[in-house]
């Protein structure tokens, strides 16, 4: 089916789709632009909004540090509030897990709260194989499911659909999953929301199953917190008998009052939002209100192969909140499909390649689809130096060397495909650790300049394709200023 | 080997180039942010809560005591609500003017019959105002979670000043994590389409909020 | 003082004029500013692309070079990037590898005194008006490494705004990256050329005649999709803008 990343190509190629694609670009060029300058006003709202992304940063940092600790207290938490914890170490276990809790209720379906862990792992495709569907309620999940699209934000997983996309994608879809879109439903935002809402809405009332992930556990508490906007979440979180949450690892907060912290800076970074319109904590399970039974699966699947990198851990302290996408210019312009994979843009490129390795060709080339320019850095409430990771990242993927594959230690041999590029880089190191060698290419490159081109033939075209060659002076700055000790003798 | 030992044992694993803190956490992560942001009177920060409340489209009503059992009654009325939904403790004057049937909270009632009706009255267990939130903790006043989620019109009653705190940090100081918790900042929304706010999906599209004083 | 240009190999090879220009500024401003001829490459080419290790001699070299100096003075904010941020975190690195402290206490005494050339100006020679004259219109683009990773804020500004008869222009979106990025540009060329194209649409946009900004690289990828695009703009490095005086303009 078209909603799998499986055999994604190389990150240039796949972004040459996009770059062709006019509606695309201007889809999500208004998108992230609108809501960039939201989040800049959000943001400016709070005047300690430094101290709080400091203090972010250092509880995720203290929680990944110590995270067997609070892993198990979570575990005792939890199971003292009524819940049942599960462990799944990867995307097949925590699939498996789910299926058999799905089945021992007896229903052949349940609804789904937009969940980045579930995605990941493909739990819906392997509920299928089971017999069990699973209907997405989330309404930008549902434009996805309902097109048999893919996500391409993690935030907004149809940011790539305009709204004239969508409304042709209800009109056409909606009857095939359940209640039909109202005949004459236009392109106008509002009219969307209710043609979702009416069509979704049988499906929430008689869900007897709900499947979420969370934004948070709290270790001390055993809550579980996750943060919406359209009530979907609450349908799933309440209505439902039976609950079951997968959450990554990474997912917890030591206490209650972690949350003091991130409820400020998620919706202001995520939505641009003060507050989002909904926020759902939950405590095990609660008599007479919500589900009578509730299951969390605890789900590696890579996050402790991260973990035991001591750059690239820091992103695991991400709390989805697609900041580091909206200021992207490279997300811009390329799309979230590009990336391969269900975590898109600067974090989807550090967390990819770390969760998955960097054997596959679109994993390989990730950490490389960036300028560096570090504005994701700069907006990320967690400060995550998304640039430090990625460049960690180009050295495993052109050196090697030593990393964790499924808790195993490997030791990852160079990539393919940058041979030329590594003997060159010697090449350069070589010449430019002997300034003599240097400035004799120097001089030749001013010699022979008048038959230089302004554009390349092969593999300079990659440059030249776009863009002329400078031209080369009739002289390097070193041979000037031995001539005139930079103009002091009188010489120009 | 259970996948749990197998997890906790890659985690210590990772870890091993870490050497754990022993301080107590509160030691382990310095906090240097704001309890609250700015500084206001009680009557400025209910002022606040108005104000952000209306921002995030909620419709923002003031009453006393006295006047509430008819404001409740109009506000029912405008909306053509034929039920209203009442949780268990619901102080029974503030519906005391009220027309429309009451449906009570009742545990064997079906989502689908929860479905059917018009309105629902609650209270609050606090308000922020600095976010425009109000939070429900499944108090008698306020009931089970789905009471103030099903009807498409939810009629929330804050006590001012007292149930009304400046800031996030505050709220959560306030409140009881063992207790279902549900953060309300105005009426169902969605950023879904085009990265733009549209107010009403599947929560209550109308949220009234009286400011009881 | 002793001041040494760290004027970059890209510069050194393919932009000598700008190398005159931060001479000739500072030399009007009273300092007399050396060029270490064993001066070569930082190594941010290397580092950014994953080859950490091979720009380690890159970096030792640098301080070999430069260490003696009491500033270091460079026309490039990545390049000065490179050296303030990079480098130590190339050393912590090294002993992170069990490689011992050698690196980072070689790289150590470059670091603080490394200075891009507008924050030497003002920080250090504290100058705004530096006496320069350019008579024409001009918009200014700021290099990411420059505004985020130097954190030069409003410098390049102030001292341009201080250029008699210039006239300065905002351009749309300036903070958003031109899309260079070193290998970047050849390993994305398609996703760069965009960024490339409507960095340059936006500096048209704001009918200047000149675009600037303080790090050839930068500009070598603006200018080279302007040439293309054919636009009226030009690309023209701050150096040049502030060494032009009316006794000698630049063009």
């Amino acid at each position: 089916m078209s909603g799998t990343f499986v055999g994604m190509p190389a990150f240039p190629k796949a972004a040459h789709d996009a770059l062709g694609n006019a509606t695309l670009r201007g889809n999500l060029r208004h998108a992230t632009h609108t809501i960039r300058a939201k989040r800049a006003r959000a943001v400016a709202e709070l005047d300690d909004w430094a101290a709080l992304r400091e203090a972010g940063r250092r509880i995720k940092d203290h929680t990944l540090r110590h995270l067997d600790r609070y892993l198990v207290q979570l575990e005792e938490s939890v199971t003292a509030a009524g819940g049942t914890v599960h462990w799944a170490a990867d995307a097949d276990e925590a699939n498996r897990i789910v299926a058999e809790l799905v089945k021992a209720t007896g229903e052949s379906e349940v609804v789904k709260v937009k969940s980045m862990a579930t995605q990941e792992i493909g739990l819906n495709e392997a509920l299928l194989e089971e017999g069990i569907h699973a209907y997405e309620t989330d309404l930008a999940e549902l434009i996805v499911q309902l097109g048999e699209d893919r996500p391409s934000h993690i935030l907004v997983p149809a940011i790539h659909r305009n709204r004239r996309e969508i409304r042709d994608i209800f009109r056409s879809q909606m009857g095939e999953w359940g209640r039909p879109a109202p005949e004459d439903l236009t392109d106008a935002p509002a009219e969307l929301a209710e043609a979702a809402r009416l069509h979704l809405r049988e499906k929430f009332l008689r869900a007897r199953v709900g499947i979420s992930g969370a934004n948070f556990m709290v270790a001390e508490t055993g809550t579980l917190v996750v943060v919406e906007s359209e009530g979907n979440g609450r349908m799933c979180l309440t209505l439902p008998e039976t609950l079951i949450s997968v959450v990554g690892i990474e997912k917890i907060v030591p206490t209650w009052r972690d949350l003091e912290v991130f409820l400020q800076t998620l919706p202001r970074s995520s939505t641009a939002e003060r507050m989002n319109p909904y926020t759902s904590m939950w405590t095990g399970t609660t008599d007479g209100d919500g589900p009578r039974t509730f299951h969390l699966v605890l789900l590696d699947n890579g996050r402790t192969d991260t973990l035991a990198d001591q750059v690239g851990r820091q992103a695991l302290r991400c709390i989805r909140c697609s900041a580091c996408l909206n200021v992207c210019p490279v997300y811009e312009r390329a799309g979230g499909h590009a990336y391969g994979s269900v975590y898109p843009g600067p974090i989807g490129a550090i967390l990819s390649p770390q969760l998955r390795g960097t054997a596959s060709e679109i994993d390989a080339s990730l950490p490389y689809a960036s300028s560096l320019c570090g504005a994701c850095y700069e907006v990320c409430p967690v400060a995550i130096d998304i640039p430090e990771v990625l460049v960690h990242l180009r050295e495993r993927v052109v050196e090697g060397g030593p990393a964790v594959r499924q808790g195993n230690k490997v030791m990852l041999r160079p990539a393919k495909g940058h041979a030329a590029e590594r003997a060159a880089m010697r090449a350069a190191r070589w010449a430019f650790t002997r300034p003599a060698a240097l400035r004799s290419g120097q001089r030749l490159a001013s010699r022979t300049r008048r038959l230089h081109p302004r554009t390349l033939p092969g593999p300079g075209r990659a440059w030249s394709g776009t863009r002329d060659l400078p031209a080369v002076p009739a002289e390097p700055f070193r041979d000037w200023w031995q001539r005139t000790r930079g103009g002091k003798d009188g010489t120009k | 080997m259970s996948s749990r030992e197998r997890i906790l044992g890659r985690v210590r694993r990772a870890l091993a180039d870490v050497t754990p803190d022993e301080r107590p956490y509160a030691e382990a992560v310095p906090r240097d942010y704001l309890r609250e942001h700015g500084a206001r009177t009680t009557e400025q920060t209910v002022e606040l809560l108005a104000g952000n409340l209306a921002d995030y489209r909620a419709i923002v009503h003031r009453s006393d005591a006295e006047e509430l059992p008819y404001l409740v009654m109009r506000l029912l009325n405008q909306h053509g609500s034929q039920e209203v939904l009442v949780p268990p403790g619901l102080p029974p004057e503030w519906m005391s003017a009220a027309d429309p049937v009451r449906i009570h909270d009742r545990a064997v009632s079906t989502a689908q019959r929860l479905d059917q009706v018009d309105s629902v009255v609650t209270g609050c267990a606090v308000a922020i105002a600095e976010t425009g939130t109000i939070v429900l903790d499944g108090s008698p006043d306020q009931g089970r979670r789905r009471i103030s989620l099903i009807p498409d019109h939810h009629i929330c009653v804050v006590r001012v000043p007292d149930q009304v705190v400046s800031s996030v940090p505050q709220a959560l100081e306030r409140l009881d994590p063992a207790r279902p918790l549900t953060w309300i900042s105005g009426p169902s929304a969605t950023s879904d389409i085009e990265l733009d706010r549209v107010e009403g999906v599947h929560g209550p599209r109308t949220l009234e909020v009286v400011l009881l004083s | 003082m002793r001041v040494a240009l760290f004027l970059t190999c890209v510069n050194d090879t393919l932009y000598p004029d700008t190398g005159r220009a931060v001479v000739k500024l500072l030399t009007r401003l009273g300092v007399d500013v050396d060029f270490p001829m064993g001066q070569s490459c930082c190594g941010q080419a290397h580092y950014n692309t994953g080859y950490r290790h091979e720009a380690e001699p890159l970096a030792r070299h640098f301080s070999d070079v430069f260490r003696e100096y009491d500033a270091i003075v460079t026309p490039s904010g990545s390049c000065g990037a490179m050296v303030r941020e990079l480098y130590p975190r190339m050393g912590e690195r090294a002993r992170a590898e069990g490689r011992g402290d050698s690196l980072a206490r070689t790289l150590a005494p470059v670091v603080p005194k490394t200075y891009e050339l507008t924050e030497f100006v003002v920080d250090v020679l504290g100058v705004t008006d530096v006496g320069a004259y350019y008579p024409h219109k001009v918009t200014y683009h700021p290099t990411c490494h420059g505004l985020r990773s130097l954190g030069l804020g409003d410098r390049p500004r102030r001292l341009l705004q201080a250029v008699k008869g210039l006239e300065l222009v905002e351009l749309p979106g300036a903070e958003e990256c031109c899309g260079f990025g070193g290998t970047f540009a050849l390993k994305n060329a398609e996703v760069s050329a965009a960024m490339g194209a409507d960095k340059v649409r936006n500096a048209e946009s704001t009918g200047a005649e000149v675009l600037c900004a303080a790090d050839n690289s930068c500009l070598m990828h603006i200018g080279g999709t302007m040439s293309r695009l054919g636009t009226t703009v030009r690309p023209v490095h701050i150096a040049e803008i502030l060494a032009s005086t009316e006794e000698e303009p630049a063009a």
